[in-house]
C-alpha cells in the first residue's frame, strides 16, 4: 500500500482551483451521488410530511380513485384547527389510543421474553443453532398469512388453543372462550400473539450478541465479591445491556404505534371496537366514514407527534443513563 | 471436580429442555396449519393433526355399501341414506353401522386454493410480489449506497446538515406520509399529461391499473425505493473501510465512482447483503400501502390476495390454511437456506447511533 503512495510515478496533480470554484465543483459532485436518493426523499418524504400538515387543516372528501374533479381529485377546503378540536371530544379516538397502548405492552413483555431466552441460550444448551432457528421462525413468517393461521387458532370451536385446553381438561369440549369474539379477551389474545411472534426474533439475537460482548472480568469480579445470580444480573448484566435495550426500545416503539395488519385480518377492530388501533382508526376514516381525509391526516399528525415525543423521552433517558 | 461437571451437564440439559419447550410452541402453529391444509373439509373441526376421513358402512339387502345415518327410528332401527353411485336411496335397516376411519391426505386442496379466487391466481400474486420486492430492494440498495458514499467520503458544503436531516426522517412513521403520497400519485398522471401535452399517462396500463398514478406498479414500487435507514447504515459501514485502500485506488487513476465500484462496494458485501435481505423481507410482507394504493386485482401482491382469500373462504379452513401455507413458504424457505446470514445481518444492521 505504502508502495503506491510513495511511488513517484503517480498521475499528475490537477492544477489548484480557487476556493469558490472548488466548492461549486464539490457540491455538484456531491449532489450527483445524492441525487437519486435526495430526489426520492424530497418527493416521497419531505413533500408528504409538509403536505400532511396542509391536508390536516382541510376538510375534504376522498373521491373514488379514477374520478377526477377538484384539486388533485380532492375536494378540499380550509377549516383551520377544526380537525384538531374534533379530536378532543372523540371517544372513538380515545378508545383507539388506549387499545394501541395496551397492544404496545407487547414490547416490554416481548423484550423480557427475548432477554430470558437469550440468557438461557447464552448459558449453554445443546443444539443451539437448531433452537435459535426454530425460535426465529415466527419473526420470519410474520405477515398476513401468519395472522390468518392465528385467527383460526383462536377459533372458539375448532381452534388449536381451545382444543388443547379441552384436551388437558381446562375447559369442556366446545365450551372454550371465544378469544377474538369477546371484547374482554380480544386484546390480550392479540397481545399474546405479538409476544409469541417477537420473543425469539431480532430482539433475542441482539440481546445474545450483547451478552457475548459483556466483559468477562466483570463476572469474575462479581463472583469474587460473592454476588449471587440475581445480583450478578442486576449489577453486571443488565447495565451492560443498556445500550442494546435502548436500541430495541427505540426501533420497536415506532413499529408499535403503527400496529394495523394483525387487527385488520384477525378482528377487524372489533368486537365493539375493542381492538381498533390508531392506524386502524385512520384507515376507517379514509374508507368508511365517507372518506374523511382531512381528519385522517390530522390523526397522522397526532401519530407523528406521539412517535416524536416517545423517541425524545427515550433518547433523553438514554443520555441521562450514559451520564450517570 | 467431577461433581461440578455433572452439575453443569445437568444444568445444560435443563436449559436445553426449557428452550425446547418454547421452541415447540413456536413450531406447533405451523405444523397445525399444515395439517389443516391437508384435511378433508369435514375433518377440519376434529381435534388431531392427522388428516382423516370417516366412512360409515352397513349391509343393506345383502350388499356391503357406504351409508350415512340420518336418524334412529323409535323402534330402534336406523334410517340411513345409501351413498353409492347410481343407488342413492333412503332405507331403514336394523343395523349395525360400522365406522371406518382412514388417513386421508388431500393434496388437492393446494391446486384448488391456488386458483380459487378467479381474478387473481397465486401465480400472478407471487410474480407481482416478487417483482415489486426485487425492484424496491434494488432501488434502495443502489440509491442508499450512492448517498452513503457521498455522506461518508465526499466533501461538499452542507453535507453534515443534510445528513442530520436524513437522520431526522428515520423517525417519521410510514403512516404519516401515506395520505399525501396517495394524493400526490392520484394527481400525477393528469399533471404529466398537462405538462407534456399527452393523454397516455391517464389511460389504463396494459399490465393492469394505470402507468404512474394510484393503482399502478409504479405506486407500489417508486415511493419505497428510498431509505434513510439504509443510507445511515451503509454510511456507518463505509466509514469503517480503511482510507488507504481508497487513496491507493485514486493514485491508480480511479475517479470517485471507480473507488466506489472497485474498492468500497466489494468490501461492503456483508452490509449490502444485510440491507438487501431485510428490505426484501419488508417489501415482500408489506400490507398497508398496497392495501390503500391498489384496486385492480391483476396488480395485487400476495398479502392482499391472502386478505381477500380470508374474506371469501374464511369458512373453508382447509383451503384458507393451504393458501396461508403457500403465503408462508417462500420466506420460510429463504430463511432456512440462509439462516446464518439472517442472524449475522441483524447484528450488523443494528447500528447504535
Amino acid at each position: 500500500m505504502s508502495l503506491a503512495i510513495d511511488s513517484p510515478a503517480g498521475p499528475p496533480l490537477s492544477p489548484p482551483l480557487d476556493p469558490g470554484r472548488r466548492a461549486a465543483r464539490d457540491l455538484a459532485r456531491g449532489l450527483c451521488y445524492l441525487g437519486p436518493n435526495l430526489g426520492g426523499f424530497l418527493v416521497f418524504t419531505a413533500l408528504p410530511v409538509l403536505a400532511v400538515f396542509w391536508v390536516a387543516f382541510t376538510e375534504g372528501t376522498y373521491a373514488p380513485v379514477r374520478d377526477g374533479g377538484g384539486l388533485l381529485g380532492l375536494d378540499a377546503r380550509f377549516v383551520g384547527l377544526a380537525n384538531f378540536t374534533l379530536m378532543l371530544g372523540d371517544r372513538d379516538l380515545a378508545r383507539c389510543l388506549w387499545n394501541t397502548v395496551f397492544l404496545m405492552l407487547s414490547i416490554p413483555l416481548g423484550m423480557a421474553c427475548s432477554l430470558g431466552l437469550a440468557l438461557l441460550l447464552h448459558r449453554g444448551a445443546h443444539a443451539k443453532v437448531v433452537l435459535r432457528t426454530l425460535l426465529f421462525l415466527p419473526t420470519v413468517a410474520a405477515g398476513i398469512a401468519l395472522y390468518c393461521v392465528w385467527r383460526q387458532l383462536y377459533n372458539q370451536d375448532a381452534g388449536l388453543l381451545n382444543q388443547t385446553l379441552a384436551a388437558v381438561g381446562l375447559v369442556a369440549p366446545g365450551q372454550g372462550p371465544d378469544w377474538l369474539g369477546s371484547a374482554l379477551l380480544a386484546k390480550p389474545a392479540l397481545l399474546l400473539m405479538l409476544v409469541w411472534i417477537g420473543m425469539g426474533g431480532t430482539n433475542m439475537v441482539l440481546y445474545l450478541a450483547g451478552l457475548q460482548d459483556v466483559d468477562p472480568s466483570l463476572y469474575e469480579a462479581a463472583a469474587i465479591d460473592g454476588a449471587g445470580p440475581w445480583d450478578t444480573f442486576r449489577f453486571v448484566t443488565w447495565p451492560a445491556l443498556r445500550p442494546t435495550t435502548f436500541f430495541i426500545l427505540t426501533t420497536n416503539l415506532i413499529g408499535g404505534v403503527q400496529i394495523f395488519d394483525q387487527v385488520l385480518i384477525m378482528t377487524g377492530g372489533g368486537p365493539e371496537g375493542s381492538t381498533s388501533t390508531i392506524l386502524h382508526y385512520i384507515y376507517r376514516n379514509l374508507y368508511e366514514y365517507q372518506g374523511k381525509i382531512g381528519y385522517a391526516a390530522a390523526l397522522s399528525v397526532l401519530l407523528f407527534g406521539i412517535v416524536f415525543a416517545v423517541t425524545l423521552v427515550n433518547w433523553r433517558l438514554q443520555r441521562g443513563a450514559r451520564e450517570a | 471436580m467431577s461433581v461440578g461437571r455433572e452439575g453443569s451437564a445437568r444444568r445444560r440439559a435443563l436449559v436445553t429442555g426449557a428452550l425446547a419447550l418454547v421452541a415447540l410452541s413456536t413450531v406447533v402453529p405451523f405444523v397445525w396449519a399444515l395439517s389443516m391444509s391437508l384435511k378433508p373439509e369435514e375433518d377440519v373441526s376434529r381435534p388431531g393433526f392427522v388428516p382423516r376421513s370417516v366412512e360409515e358402512r352397513a349391509v343393506v339387502d345383502g350388499a356391503d355399501v357406504r351409508v350415512r345415518v340420518l336418524r334412529t327410528l323409535p323402534d330402534g332401527r336406523l334410517r340411513v341414506k345409501v351413498d353409492e353411485p347410481g343407488a342413492r336411496r333412503i332405507v331403514d335397516i336394523p343395523g349395525p353401522v360400522r365406522r371406518l376411519e382412514r388417513v386421508d391426505v388431500r393434496w388437492e386442496n393446494y391446486p384448488e386454493a391456488w386458483s380459487a379466487y378467479p381474478f387473481l391466481s397465486f401465480g400472478r400474486a407471487y410474480v407481482n410480489s416478487l417483482v415489486v420486492a426485487l425492484l424496491v430492494t434494488l432501488g434502495q440498495v443502489v440509491t442508499s449506497a450512492l448517498a452513503a458514499y457521498a455522506f461518508a467520503r465526499l466533501r461538499f458544503p452542507g453535507r453534515d446538515a443534510l445528513f442530520l436531516a436524513y437522520l431526522g426522517t428515520m423517525m417519521v412513521p410510514g403512516a404519516v406520509t401515506m395520505i399525501p403520497t396517495f394524493v400526490l400519485l392520484k394527481g400525477l398522471p393528469g399533471f404529466l399529461d398537462g405538462l407534456l401535452g399527452t393523454t397516455w399517462f391517464s389511460r389504463d396500463f396494459a399490465l393492469g391499473g394505470t402507468l404512474v398514478g394510484v393503482d399502478s406498479y409504479f405506486a407500489l414500487i417508486a415511493p419505497r425505493c428510498f431509505s434513510a435507514y439504509g443510507t445511515f447504515m451503509l454510511r456507518q459501514y463505509f466509514l469503517g473501510i480503511p482510507r488507504e485502500l481508497e487513496e491507493a485506488a485514486v493514485l491508480d487513476g480511479c475517479g470517485s465512482l471507480g473507488v466506489l465500484r472497485h474498492v468500497v462496494l466489494p468490501l461492503s458485501k456483508p452490509a449490502l447483503a444485510t440491507l438487501g435481505i431485510f428490505t426484501f423481507m419488508w417489501a415482500w410482507g408489506d400490507f398497508f400501502w398496497p392495501l390503500i394504493v391498489t384496486r385492480t386485482d391483476a396488480i395485487k401482491t400476495l398479502p392482499l390476495l391472502l386478505q381477500t382469500f380470508q374474506g371469501q373462504y374464511g369458512a373453508r379452513w382447509n383451503l384458507l390454511m393451504a393458501a396461508s401455507i403457500m403465503g408462508l413458504l417462500p420466506m420460510l424457505a429463504i430463511f432456512l437456506l440462509g439462516q446464518r446470514h439472517f442472524i449475522e445481518g441483524i447484528k450488523l444492521g443494528a447500528v447504535k447511533g
